[in-house]
């Protein structure tokens, strides 16, 4: 099932598909986040933003709205 | 002779960086800016071998070699021009050896420069506990270049490290990736038309928005941005780009996959652990401000020992030169002008330091990081962003640094309104006015069972009070200013370390002694000019003095002492400065200050912490006998010659901290602000804005409390 990164709850873990190339800025492909890499989703700030994620092993704060623009396959 | 080669560090943030660069430089290392430009910029020297020593620059911390903050741009600008005499004869890539994949892209990139390149592979020291296996030799091979395993924290493998600098010439210069097959034909064309530059620096020019006064052929690179002969639209350069990482990443992965072990099957690590806590919705802002009350509190009472220490000090050194030396004007400047002068710098030595001390152990060891996080969406509100909580807590220490900490937020406004709003935020130089009239207008005593006393409550509330200026002006400025953001928010969360001792000292001592020199100079020129105005001036007034006083007093049977006091007083008020006092008072008086407070405000324009140096001065030319009292004692003492009682009072007090709380009293800073936005327009809209806030807070604290 296809969602985007802001959808994933504490602890889940995704595969990285696709993403809006103008909105998601090349900084964060740059750490890692392409499709075939992992996601996982750690915590989410107070007022659940923005949010904490380990992607492709490194740990990474971005906020939702860039979040919803990153579309992954949910595991299992 | 001894040869001198040019090393450059370069590495992801958080690689322990500063770290290498502090084992191989020691305190040998000087902090400038990059000519031009602000940015701070780190060389020191390294001994290599006999006869041969190393020139290191150690250059602000990037993902990558697509700039997309000013930080950025400064590796880049560095890397691309041949010409400029830090141009580096060998790269040091310093990687974490736990985020090999990420940092690797970084190396592919200045591999592809043809810069020899060494990757240095930090924090070896945690492969055992992270079960982590890395064949080196092969590495070495799939990467074509020498890779050293260190530890900068156990201080492993730098000799080693050393030897491939040394060596720098033996290693390839070939490039990792053929960065033209995501695009053939555009690449092919680039190469026909400049057969003489490297395709990647090409490609690199024409992707990224950095300043290329500087590179070697000018001309050609023009070539490349005006007339370009094949023009791609933004979105398809961000594509190819795109496709750039993917190869780079696919070379990376491929290469991991034969030389890097992990075993997954590891504990969850202390990160997740401690982050679940440090950034928890209600623990996280409860530690937060638990540290800053526990900063604020270490501030005022840990460093009121050693202050009183160098203030007793200073005023019997005064009192001492003054005894042993023959009366004359050379013994009244250094005994009024420029022992209380210094003094007045060297005594905020220790609270300075401590600010520092822990401002560099939140840095240090990770939870700056986490300040961002938890910060970010309530900053966002206002127009900013978590990163501009950085740049707003170390306005903490001193609004210049804090100033250039904004280069690394990538929106224009957003780092504009950083930048107007920064010098809200309490620095150091307001510390010695705040800490003296606290200690004169607000009452000794404690509450909540001892522990935090008033005074030290109040410090907090002005610290936060020019907090809450900071972030309400950037909500208005956010709504007034019409310039359009592209804002993204992109941070890693480091691991946590341990802060290192030396990495700690080093800031410290770094960072207290450029306080002292650079506000010292400026202080102690003042304080000079002002004893020469306090101790001459124009006129019968002045010069008969003695006589005039003697006179008017004959009547009354006075001792020496009181006579001699009468005398001093009389000749500040006709001295140069006493006229000057005269004729700002009816703009200060509204705020409860006489001419003396408005001629220490108008001085520490260039410097709040003038301000306390140029009462010292007033006091000490006004003193007569008193010369072994304190500052504070000498102002706690001085009356209010129309009103009655002392000057310094409450509502006078609060007027003054209110004051300072606002207004912009930096030429320092002003400066930067100028070269950071490129024009007066800004600092002169910051400055204005900054003193009318001061002036009506101030009248009306006043008016009111009065």
């Amino acid at each position: 099932m296809s969602i985007t990164i802001s959808q994933l709850k504490r602890g889940q873990s995704a595969t990285i598909k696709d993403f809006d190339v103008d909105n998601v800025p090349l900084k964060l492909l740059e750490m890692g986040c392409l499709p075939g890499n992992t996601v996982r989703m750690m915590q989410s700030a107070p007022f659940q933003d923005p949010i904490y994620l380990n992607i492709n092993d490194t740990h990474l704060a971005i906020r939702r709205e860039t979040a919803q623009k990153i579309i992954v396959d949910l595991h299992g | 002779m001894v040869d001198s080669i040019n090393v450059a560090l370069i590495g992801n943030p958080n690689t322990g960086k500063t770290s290498l660069f502090n084992r191989l430089t020691g305190l040998n290392q000087k902090v400038g800016n990059y000519p031009g430009i602000t940015v701070e910029k780190k060389e020191g020297i390294c001994k290599l071998d006999r006869g041969l020593k190393a020139h290191i620059l150690d250059l602000p911390g990037t993902y990558s070699l697509n700039s997309s903050s000013l930080d950025e741009s400064i590796v880049i600008e560095t890397l691309l021009n041949k010409n400029d005499k830090d141009y580096p004869d060998v790269a040091v890539v310093v990687a974490d050896v736990e985020n090999l994949k990420r940092n690797l892209l970084l190396f592919t990139q200045i591999k592809d420069l043809q810069i020899p390149t060494i990757l240095a592979v930090n924090m070896a020291d945690r492969m055992d506990r992270k079960a982590i296996s890395l064949d080196i030799e092969l590495l070495e091979k799939e990467l074509k270049t020498k890779v050293v395993l260190i530890s900068s924290r156990k201080n492993e493998g730098i000799d080693d490290l050393k030897k491939a600098v040394i060596n720098f010439k033996n290693y390839s210069a070939e490039a990792c990736v053929d960065v033209t097959t995501i695009d053939q034909t555009y690449f092919d064309r680039l190469k026909k038309t400049f057969p003489d530059q490297l395709v990647y620096k090409l490609w690199l020019v024409i992707t990224q928005d950095v300043n290329f006064g500087k590179i070697d052929d000018q001309r050609d690179l023009d070539k490349v941005k005006t007339k370009s002969f094949e023009i791609k639209s933004k979105t398809e350069l961000k594509k190819m780009q795109h496709r750039e990482t993917v190869l780079r990443y696919q070379f990376i992965n491929n290469t991991l996959n034969k030389v890097l072990k992990i075993d997954i099957a590891k504990a969850k690590d202390l990160r997740s652990r401690l982050d679940r806590i440090l950034i928890h919705k209600v623990w996280g802002y409860l530690i937060f401000f638990s540290i800053l009350l526990l900063i604020f509190q270490a501030i005022y009472d840990w460093s009121g020992v050693p202050m009183d220490f160098i203030d007793e000090s200073f005023a019997s050194l005064s009192a001492w030169v003054n005894s042993i030396l023959p009366s004359g004007p050379f013994t009244s400047l250094l005994a009024e002008g420029v022992i209380p002068g210094l003094g007045g710098i060297v005594i905020f030595i220790p609270q300075i330091a401590f600010l520092f001390l822990f401002i560099a152990i939140l840095e240090e060891s990770g939870y700056m990081s986490r300040v961002v996080f938890l910060m970010d969406h309530i900053m966002k509100k206002f127009g900013l962003s978590g990163k501009s909580v950085v740049p707003l807590v170390s306005g903490t220490a001193c609004a210049i640094p804090a100033v250039m900490a904004t280069r690394n937020i990538e929106d224009w406004k957003e780092r504009l309104i950083t930048i107007l709003v920064v010098p809200f935020t309490t620095c150091s130089a307001r510390l010695p006015v705040y800490l003296i009239i606290v200690a004169l207008v607000i009452p000794e005593g404690t509450i909540a069972g001892g522990f935090l006393s008033y005074q030290a409550l109040t410090l907090m509330g002005l610290y936060l009070l020019g907090f809450g200026t900071a972030i309400f002006s950037a909500w208005v400025l956010n709504k007034v200013l019409p310039i359009r953001r592209k804002a993204f928010f992109v941070m890693e969360m480091p691991a946590y370390k341990i802060p290192l001792f030396k990495n700690v000292v080093i800031t410290v001592v770094e960072k207290t002694k450029s306080f002292v020199f650079g506000a010292g100079k400026i202080i102690l020129a003042i304080s000079i000019i002002l004893w020469a105005l306090a101790s001459y001036g124009p006129g019968d007034q002045f010069s008969n003095a003695e006589q005039i006083v003697t006179e008017q007093y004959a009547d009354q049977a006075l001792s020496d002492e009181e006579l001699d006091q009468r005398i001093n007083s009389h000749k500040l008020e006709y001295s140069f400065i006493g006229y000057i006092g005269k004729a700002i008072e009816p703009a200060v008086r509204p705020l409860g200050y006489d001419w003396k407070i408005g001629i220490a405000i108008v001085s520490s324009f260039a410097a709040r912490e003038v301000f306390v140096g140029t009462l010292a001065t007033i006091y000490s030319v006004q003193g007569g006998e008193e010369d072994e009292a304190t500052i504070k004692e000498r102002m706690a003492a001085e009356q209010n010659p129309i009103l009655g009682g002392p000057v310094f009072n409450f509502a006078s007090g609060i007027s003054l901290l209110l004051f300072y709380a606002f207004a912009m009293q930096c030429m320092s800073t002003l400066a930067i602000v100028k070269r950071e936005t490129n024009g007066w327009k800004w600092p002169a809209v910051q400055f204005v804005g900054m003193t009318i806030i001061a002036y009506v807070a101030a009248l009306g604290a006043y008016q009111i409390l009065d």
